[in-house]
């Protein structure tokens, strides 16, 4: 679409069918041929790939428009059909028709009241969109109860409709064999009692001459319907069978040419648009040939597409249809071809008929013609239109690299590269374009492309970019390579919510691989297991600063799902935090300063206290450095004891999963809540960049040792589960006994699995809480359980004590052999081990028989886990689909794109769900703003400005800007290294 | 007006500020407690209102797929095939993943109907006024009532109906003579037999003596409904702490039934039509509108997220759900049969579902595609109406003093 052509933008699509003539009028050929090409390779004029229906082949001129391949958009053609063929996709409109409209003078069988009462129905579906079909349903089937047309006094028939294309018109005729039908009924029925009837009596009753009866009873004469209806009605019997006229298409065609615009309307076609003649084709258009492009295969073969392979088995058949007809061939043969040419044209327009076989392509596999373009996933639709290739995009694995902001990302130089952004050169940055293209395009801040004032766009090359770069002017554009501070916008799929897509700034690196900062990996799901995400360079200075202000990771923290943060520390970062807080360590000057190092603090407080003449500094005053001076906040921990935040010092209380984690921890959502994003980035960079140095200073590892008890728990362990095991035996004899009672509304065999399930759990309990007071606090798997970083206690139970009851669908294993699981076990054995209860732990090692038991259970889990990611992501696109248009306006209402209003205020107070937590019953803590206010403790007049609402919070500024701006953070940060 | 002892200076920069009235209230608190000086108030005021404008859904929000991404999202941590108790351990209710694709689909009757049903004063505080209710309900069917013996020798069907249950089931009949009456009478309404029936015995026969038909007539049998609603096989009663209108906690009976029919339920005496209720959402629509429909499809989903430990779901955008599901006073599904269906334009059908088949129609029908809404405006590739897509942006750049030029 480079030229002027087609229109700068779309104001409106019509629908509606082709007349016959536009086809012939739009058609750049008619297509005669059903070859392609010649020996010599050149395609054959009037041929399907007649080079005036558009070129594919580079190089080629279109003959139509003159222009070569990928700016000749193609051209219809068409083939003249010998006969009119139907439609597929309007088989039930055209039986629609034919059942309401008069077989003779094609109007709808419809009174005028009748007719207006559909109408007035049709404008009210269409008012309330609804389905319209529904009215035009209920339309034809009041115009078919009519026996005669109410226009013409026609008899009507009724239509068959044999699928796929075939319509026929029953009529009641006379049968052939009613002379001997009447004969017999006249002799009468002794057993059912009717008297028989002599030929007098007959004409007395039916009022026809007796010579005419004696005529009609020889055979001689066929009687007239008003006779024929009389004998039936004097001698009750049938002499009617079921006639059927087979309707050609083009006696459809006739018929529906008569059919009067005005009624067309009160069935809801627009006659305007579609007359339904024109759902019979007599032309058929030929898709250009850039709609089914040949490819040409190695060995120098063209292998054309299933459209091409369609229509030339149309045009054969056409030809043959035309030669034979005027050949003046049998009507046999005729209708042959012609329902052969039915075949033909049906399956180019849908291959995926019921009760048609599909047509195949040579090798067996069923053709892709029209409609399968179109459906499904993959479909034009879904797979081109909706979701689109597009340029300025990398894919790549990622890894982690936890020396980068939050909001950057560490983008390949080889990436980066490829990656331009546009570069409108002026006299304030003519050096620096000037420096990018000189570079070329292989240097790393170079450029690929500069485009001159008169529109040319050069490629710079490693030959030219020394005597480019000092051409260029203002005025110019430059291509530039990504460099660090651009924008992006980064995404890993499947995107289930909007944190899946966010934009980083780009920090170009080697290698690779793109690298981010572990803490947002929860936003998209993300581990490095192997892990690709996409990024996507931006084009536009408006989609720049979009994403700048309103896409950056640090505008995402808050997700709208619950109110609070979703970005925080993770794993890790809460091991050491919990390690550095949780027993208050004390720590000498170096090792605070070290712990201290990766962050923004570059002197240490007053020493919290002395020990032996040396001064020292505990975690929790280490970790009060990164905190907001004025923060104040207390709550219940994790651990279980009280956090105190006081004047942004931590008093008391453990930092771990609750108070920094990544899913609402309570210091970075307040933080985020009132400090601003920019301070809670800050933050959470510093508490991750802390964690790291913490847990590097105390160590942190696990192997099997962390897992292995003393032989005394191993003991107490067994001894519990041997209980058990007695327990359930006792079960078992009572149940044997009949003396087991069932619980309310179950039966006893439930009732005995639910008692011995609830008895084998108590067990695993023991076992772990045995395992549990045999650990130490200082054990790393139960600081990750405690702090909340990974793992659970769960998980060290069945590491250490035991891993308990194997479960399929919510019970004991109970499948395999008939009555027991196993052919270990006897039948109907209903012991713990026979049903899958594993009795040893992970590190002890697990039976035979428990490991398959276990793998039976762990099968469970993978099948689950495949179900559902694939209904829920179903489910998910619907409701994508139907809330897709709701957006809230200026005036607080939620409406869709057709301003129907949906809500009259969003959640019925305009509540934010991102700055209001779930649970929160309102965003504003009156209490706490006074706090603030009155004890006046701000960083600066501009963080009260931003707090009293005179200023606002600076939201696009870049994390290098802020650098570029102040240099001497600059050469800090260099000196660092 | 403020009841709080607040100077009218300090009403009056409180009243200035754009902020809701309890808000407002909160802020008098304040400055009443610490009796604050006007600038100070002012300030406050100043911040809440900062706040509390933050706190406020943007204009030109796209709510709708927030929402939508909201509740899909966490489908995916949902399980599949829990089938298991809803609060009480005795009724297996469908649950987690096929339980919130049952209610965004709309079906017309859940996998596993139940409803919940409170109780009216007296019926609530007493067990045997609990239970009359019960039996109101449950469907009582022969077997719950007496023995069943079929007579070959004598081509009949005897019952002995047990008299205590009878009297436990029938409280407000005194002689079991009647209630054995009437079940007789039931028995020949339903079956068009005659029956003859001695004190709590009942007989019956087939009229002409056909060893199949006795054997079809005691089927039949098994299958009538004496007392109670068909629909509902069970029912439990539970003892609860039920927390009062008076923010009050009380223990009360409260009755849950395996299957439902809500609007006779409501019908019956004792019950509290003003909190029962049901987990169909058509049954609640029909009896108590569309209204009642929204708020227990905002409460099943809530209820089912619950249930999987997700309860960290924002019930604004259950809501929002809700609200489009009922938006045209029915309930519509999510989904090709219901609002993805009847949307008005028809690349956005085409595109979700049934591609061609619309896509004929719209050719029939002549439709025109304004290219309105989302899906429209991405395939022909135009920026959306919504967010950012909504507002015009007007470039330019500042001249030396300051003010725009073009």
């Amino acid at each position: 679409m480079s030229t002027g052509q087609s229109p700068k933008e779309i104001g409106e699509i019509s629908f509606g069918l082709m007349d016959p003539e536009e086809y012939r009028e739009m058609s750049a050929t008619k297509v005669i041929t059903a070859d392609t090409y010649d020996d010599d390779g050149f395609p054959i004029d009037m041929g399907l790939m007649d080079p005036r229906l558009g070129v594919i082949d580079p190089g080629l001129e279109c003959k139509t428009c003159g222009k070569h391949s990928g700016s000749c958009n193609g051209h219809f053609g068409h083939i003249e059909l010998a006969a009119p063929v139907i439609h597929v996709g309007f088989t039930k409109l055209i039986r629609r028709l034919l059942r309401g409209t008069c077989r003779e003078c094609a109007r709808l069988c419809l009174t005028e009241d009748e007719r207006e009462d559909f109408a007035r129905d049709l404008n009210n579906a269409r008012k309330l969109g609804n389905d319209l079909n529904d009215v035009t349903k209920a339309a034809i089937r009041q115009a078919r109860k009519k026996d005669r047309c109410p226009f013409c006094g026609e008899v009507q028939f009724d239509i068959q409709h044999e699928k796929p294309t075939t319509y026929y018109e029953v009529q009641q005729v006379l049968t052939s064999e009613y002379s001997q039908e009447i004969a017999s009924a006249m002799q009468g029925d002794e057993e059912e009692d009717v008297a028989p009837m002599g030929r007098e009596e007959l004409a007395e009753a039916t009022e026809i001459d007796l010579s005419r009866v004696n005529e009609i009873l020889s055979g001689e004469f066929r009687p007239r319907e008003s006779d024929r209806k009389a004998i039936e009605k004097a001698l009750d019997v049938d002499l009617t069978e079921e006639d059927m006229n087979k309707l050609m298409p083009s006696d459809i065609r006739d018929w529906f040419e008569d059919i009067p615009d005005e009624d067309l309307e009160v069935l809801g076609i627009n006659p305007d648009r579609s007359r339904p003649e024109w759902m019979i084709l007599t032309v058929l258009p030929v898709p250009p040939v850039t709609a089914r492009p040949s490819i040409t295969l190695d060995n120098g073969q063209r292998s054309e597409d299933d459209l091409t392979h369609k229509l030339v088995d149309i045009i054969r058949i056409n030809q043959r249809f035309m030669e034979n007809r005027e050949a003046g061939a049998p009507q046999l043969i005729i209708e042959d071809l012609w329902e052969l040419l039915q075949y033909h044209v049906t399956t180019f327009m849908d291959n995926e008929i019921s009760g048609t076989p599909p047509a195949r392509h040579r090798s067996g596999r069923p053709l892709k013609t029209l409609s399968q373009r179109l459906k499904g996933k993959e479909g034009r639709f879904r797979g081109s239109l909706s979701g689109k290739r597009v340029n300025f995009s990398a894919r790549t694995v990622i890894s982690p690299d936890p020396t980068l902001s939050l909001n950057e990302v560490g983008v390949p130089d080889r990436v980066a590269k490829e990656m331009t952004q546009t570069m409108n050169v002026t006299e304030r940055n003519l050096a620096d374009a000037r420096r990018y293209v000189s570079n070329g395009p292989e240097g790393h801040p170079g450029a690929n492309y500069v485009k001159r004032p008169d529109g040319r766009r050069l490629k710079v090359t490693e030959k030219n970019c020394e005597e480019l770069s000092e051409k260029v002017e203002a005025g110019w554009e430059v291509n530039r390579h990504l460099v660090d501070g651009d924008i992006v916008v980064f995404n890993r799929q499947p995107s289930l919510h909007r944190m899946s897509i966010m934009a980083h700034e780009v920090v170009v690196m080697p290698s690779k691989t793109f690298r981010l900062n572990t803490v947002v990996c929860p936003p998209y799901n993300a581990d490095f297991d192997g892990d690709e995400m996409n990024m996507h360079a931006l084009q536009n200075e408006e989609a720049r600063a979009e994403a700048r202000v309103l896409m950056r990771v640090q505008e995402q923290i808050l997700s709208p799902r619950f109110g609070e943060n979703i970005i925080g520390a993770i794993q890790d970062h809460i091991s050491g935090t919990y390690l550095l807080t949780n027993q208050n360590p004390h720590f000498n000057e170096t090792q605070a300063l070290d712990l201290l190092r990766a962050t923004r603090i570059d002197e240490l407080p007053d020493p919290s206290g002395e020990e032996a003449g040396e001064p020292y500094w505990t975690g929790r005053d280490i970790f009060s450095e990164l905190l907001p001076d004025d923060l104040n906040i207390e709550f219940r921990g994790t651990v279980g004891d009280d956090v105190v935040v006081e004047d942004g010092t931590l008093v008391e209380g453990t930092i771990a999963e609750d108070e920094v984690g990544e899913f609402g921890g309570q210091i970075v959502d307040t933080i985020v809540k009132v400090y601003g994003t920019t301070r809670a980035r800050i933050f959470i960079n510093e508490v991750a960049a802390l964690a790291m140095r913490s847990i590097m200073h105390f160590g942190f590892s696990i192997g099997i040792d962390d897992e292995t008890i003393s032989t005394e728990a191993q003991d107490r362990i067994d001894e519990t589960i041997d209980e058990a095991y007695d327990r359930t035996e006792e079960l078992i004899e009572t149940y044997e006994k009949g003396e087991l009672e069932s619980l309310p509304g179950r039966t006893v065999d439930e009732t005995l699995e639910m008692k011995i399930m609830q008895t084998l759990g108590k067990a695993r309990d023991n076992a772990g809480d045995i395992a549990e007071e045999h650990f130490d606090e200082e054990n790393p798997a139960v600081v990750m359980a405690n702090s909340g970083a990974r793992g659970s206690m769960l998980n060290l139970t069945q590491m250490a004590g035991c891993v308990g009851q194997q479960a399929v669908r919510g019970n004991r294993i109970n499948r395999g052999y008939e009555d027991r699981t196993l052919s270990h076990y006897k039948k109907d054995d209903l012991s713990a081990d026979a049903h899958g209860f594993v009795e040893h732990s992970y590190t002890g090692g697990l039976t035979p028989r428990e490991f398959f038991f276990h793998a039976m259970g762990g099968r469970e889990g993978l099948v689950d886990t495949a179900v559902r990611t694939s209904k829920s992501g179903y489910l998910q696109r619907r409701l994508i689909n139907a809330l897709s248009e709701l957006e809230t306006q200026y005036d607080g209402t939620v409406r869709d794109t057709s301003d129907t209003i949906v809500q009259f205020e969003f959640g019925e107070d305009s509540t934010s769900p991102v700055q209001v937590a779930h649970d929160a019953e309102s965003g504003v803590d009156v209490e706490q703003i006074a706090d603030r206010i009155l004890d006046n403790e701000f960083a600066d007049a501009q963080s009260k400005a931003e707090f009293l609402g005179d200023e606002a919070r600076p939201t696009n500024l870049s994390e290098h800007a802020e650098a570029r701006r102040n240099p001497d953070l600059l050469t800090e940060v260099e000196s660092d290294d | 007006m403020t009841e709080f002892d607040v100077s009218a200076d300090v009403e009056a920069v409180v009243e200035d500020r754009d902020i809701p009235e309890d808000l407002r209230e909160d802020v008098y608190r304040v400055v009443e407690e610490r009796s604050l000086s006007v600038e100070a108030a002012d300030e406050i005021a100043k911040a809440v209102e900062n706040r509390y404008r933050e706190t406020r859904v943007e204009p030109l929000d796209p709510v709708g797929t927030v929402s939508a991404q909201s509740i899909g999202e966490p489908g995916t941590q949902l399980t599949m095939n829990t089938f298991h108790y809803a609060g009480v351990a005795e009724i297996d209710v469908t649950q987690g993943l096929p339980r919130l694709i049952e209610l965004v689909d709309a079906r017309k009757t859940p996998d596993t109907p139940m409803m919940t049903i409170y109780l009216e004063d007296e019926y609530a505080e007493s067990r045997e006024r609990a239970h009359e209710v019960v039996w109101q309900l449950e469907a009582t069917k022969i077997l719950a009532l007496g023995d069943v013996s079929t007579n070959v020798a004598d081509m009949n069907v005897s019952i002995d109906l047990n008299p205590d249950t009878l009297q436990e089931r029938w409280p407000t009949v005194a002689d079991t003579g009647e209630i054995a009456g009437e079940i007789a009478e039931i028995i020949e309404d339903s079956l068009g037999v005659t029956t003859i029936q001695k004190g709590t015995n009942v007989q019956f026969g087939p009229e002409e003596p056909s060893y199949r038909d006795l054997l079809q007539l005691v089927e039949e049998l098994r299958e009538i409904t004496f007392k109670g609603i068909e629909e509902i096989s069970r029912v439990v009663i539970r003892k609860e702490d039920v927390e009062t209108p008076e923010d009050e906690e009380r223990e009360e009976f409260v009755l849950y039934t395996e299957g439902s029919s809500f609007g006779d339920a409501l019908e019956i005496e004792g019950v509290d039509a003003s909190r029962s209720s049901c987990n169909n959402i058509h049954e609640i629509h029909r009896t108590l509108g569309i209204e009642a429909a929204r708020e227990t499809i905002i409460e099943e989903t809530n209820d089912t997220l619950k249930e999987q430990g997700l309860d960290n779901v924002n019930v604004r955008h259950l809501m929002l759900v809700a609200d489009m599901m009922t938006n045209r006073g029915e309930i519509e599904s999510i989904g090709r049969h219901g609002i993805s269906g009847s949307k008005e334009s028809v690349l956005a059908r085409a595109a979700f579902e049934v591609t061609v088949n619309h896509l004929l129609d719209a050719a029939i029908h002549g439709e025109v595609d304004d290219l309105n809404g989302v899906t429209e405006n991405v395939i022909v590739g135009k920026p959306i109406k919504l967010g950012t897509g909504d507002v015009d942006l007007r470039m330019g750049s500042l001249s030396k003093s300051g003010e725009q030029a073009d």
